[in-house]
């Protein structure tokens, strides 16, 4: 671990660092409500929310916390904020609520926001604990949205309900369902790799030159 | 798979003095005594309590308005046809149009007659819940209380498999052989295996246990109410305005 700047602690979550695509945290979500973009939409703001108010919270009151309840601690906190999320969705999104079931109380075992706290906020001041969270929900964002949108393109033929192809396509059914999830999420990843391998070959090669 | 990045995205819980942004850690020798423990997770529970009834004190009415909204949407679609219904309560076996003093009306099992534009009534619709292949389904149908024809019927809520038993909603062809009047009890049956019996339902391939649910619902619901509805004098009941 090394030191880092507060631009550093915005950035790397969202890219470098990706919450999905990287480090592999947040899968259950990941894989489970991305079915749509609407659906991928709604459980990233739900988690952003809890991220971002949990680690302020916990980054604020981190000096109070005993270290031997410090993991119980959090999880509470987290727990409280997701219950609210949960009882907002419910409110003002219902119908989203309903797609998304039993995955919002699931934040709470979301690893990424327990850890972001356990490594981070525990540790950070408030001010960086927050960059650090709105960087990394930033990047769980980016990586439910391409998740729901090609498992949408592909499965449905649609792009936020709005149709692509018209009547003649046949739709990737597959690509909605759980198995179209781990696929997405592989050719994803595959993508990266290739994309990074590259890149490296690039800079090896233009080192040599 | 390629080089990671060089930062451990996964940064366990290392004391590293060389950090110089880490809080200072409180020394290890240092005992917290239990008190101590107890009171930061009773403190931090009852803030978390008093949280979550405050937002609860301000979505509730919220919820419970888009769900009794709901509730209204389905009625009219479960009688087609109908023009205003009213809510009527079971109050041991009895049926009142309004609940005892003091009661709550969730308290209570309820039916909503419906009525045409002539005043002339339709049907009754009612709602159950039966365990189902995953949790419980809850189904609003709507009945003849004397003949004991089916009037319609909608899945409120499930959480069947999707792609199988979700079909119980989804699949249209399913969905309206409860809107085609059959004579319950219904039957649920193999497709293509039906004698042109009234109450034959085409149960769905790879969902029968979910399609006999809906119809198990619908049998002992409409048992459940019938008698009650017929010993009630539903005619002297003045339909109400429509809300």
């Amino acid at each position: 671990m090394r030191a880092t700047t507060p631009s550093q602690d915005f950035i790397r979550g969202i890219w470098k660092e990706n919450p999905v695509l990287i480090q592999m945290l947040g899968l259950c979500p990941a894989l489970a409500v991305t079915n749509t973009v609407k659906n991928a939409l709604a459980m990233s703001a739900a988690t952003f929310f809890v991220l971002t108010c949990s680690s302020v919270l916990i980054s604020s009151v981190k000096n109070f916390i005993p270290k031997e309840v410090r993991i119980s601690s959090y999880i509470l906190v987290i727990a409280t904020f997701v219950t609210l999320a949960d009882m907002m969705l419910q409110a003002y999104a219902p119908v989203q609520h309903k797609e998304l079931g039993a995955f919002i109380a699931l934040i709470v075992v979301n690893c990424m926001i327990l850890g972001r706290q356990e490594a981070f906020s525990s540790r950070n001041t408030v001010y960086r604990s927050l960059l650090d969270a709105v960087g990394t929900g930033i990047g769980f964002t980016i990586a439910l949205i391409m998740m729901g949108g090609f498992r949408e393109i592909l499965g449905i033929g649609t792009f936020f309900d709005i149709s692509l192809f018209g009547p003649n396509f046949e739709p990737w059914v597959v690509m909605v369902l759980p198995a179209g999830g781990f696929l997405m999420l592989g050719f994803i990843i595959l993508g990266m790799g290739v994309y990074e391998q590259r890149k490296q070959a690039r800079e090896a090669h233009g080192e040599a030159a | 798979m390629n080089e990671r990045p060089d930062t451990d995205p996964i940064e366990v819980k290392v004391v590293d003095p060389s950090q110089p942004d880490t809080a200072p850690e409180t020394p290890a020798e240092e005992q917290v005594s239990t008190l101590r423990l107890v009171a930061t997770l009773a403190v931090a529970g009852a803030v978390a309590g008093l949280l979550i009834v405050l937002v609860n004190l301000h979505t509730k009415p919220i919820i419970d308005e888009y769900r009794a909204e709901q509730l209204r949407l389905a009625v009219y679609e479960v009688l087609p046809g109908v023009a205003r219904y009213r809510t009527l309560y079971r109050v041991d076996d009895a049926l009142v149009a309004q609940v005892p003093e003091g009661a709550k009306a969730s308290d209570f099992r309820q039916a909503y007659v419906g009525y045409d534009e002539t005043g002339e009534m339709i049907g009754v619709a009612t709602s159950r819940g039966e365990s189902g292949f995953q949790d419980i389904v809850l189904v609003i149908f709507g009945f003849e209380p004397e003949s004991g024809i089916l009037l319609g019927m909608k899945v409120l809520e499930s959480k069947e498999t999707p792609g199988l038993g979700d079909k119980i909603f989804k699949d249209q062809v399913f969905v309206d052989q409860f809107f085609a009047r059959p004579q319950t009890p219904l039957a649920a049956i193999k497709k293509g295996s039906g004698k042109g019996l009234p109450g034959e339902i085409d149960a769905i391939t790879g969902a029968t246990i979910s399609s006999k649910v809906v119809v198990s619902i619908i049998n002992n619901g409409i048992a459940d109410w019938q008698g009650v509805l017929q010993q009630a004098d539903l005619e002297q009941i003045v339909p109400e305005e429509a809300p």
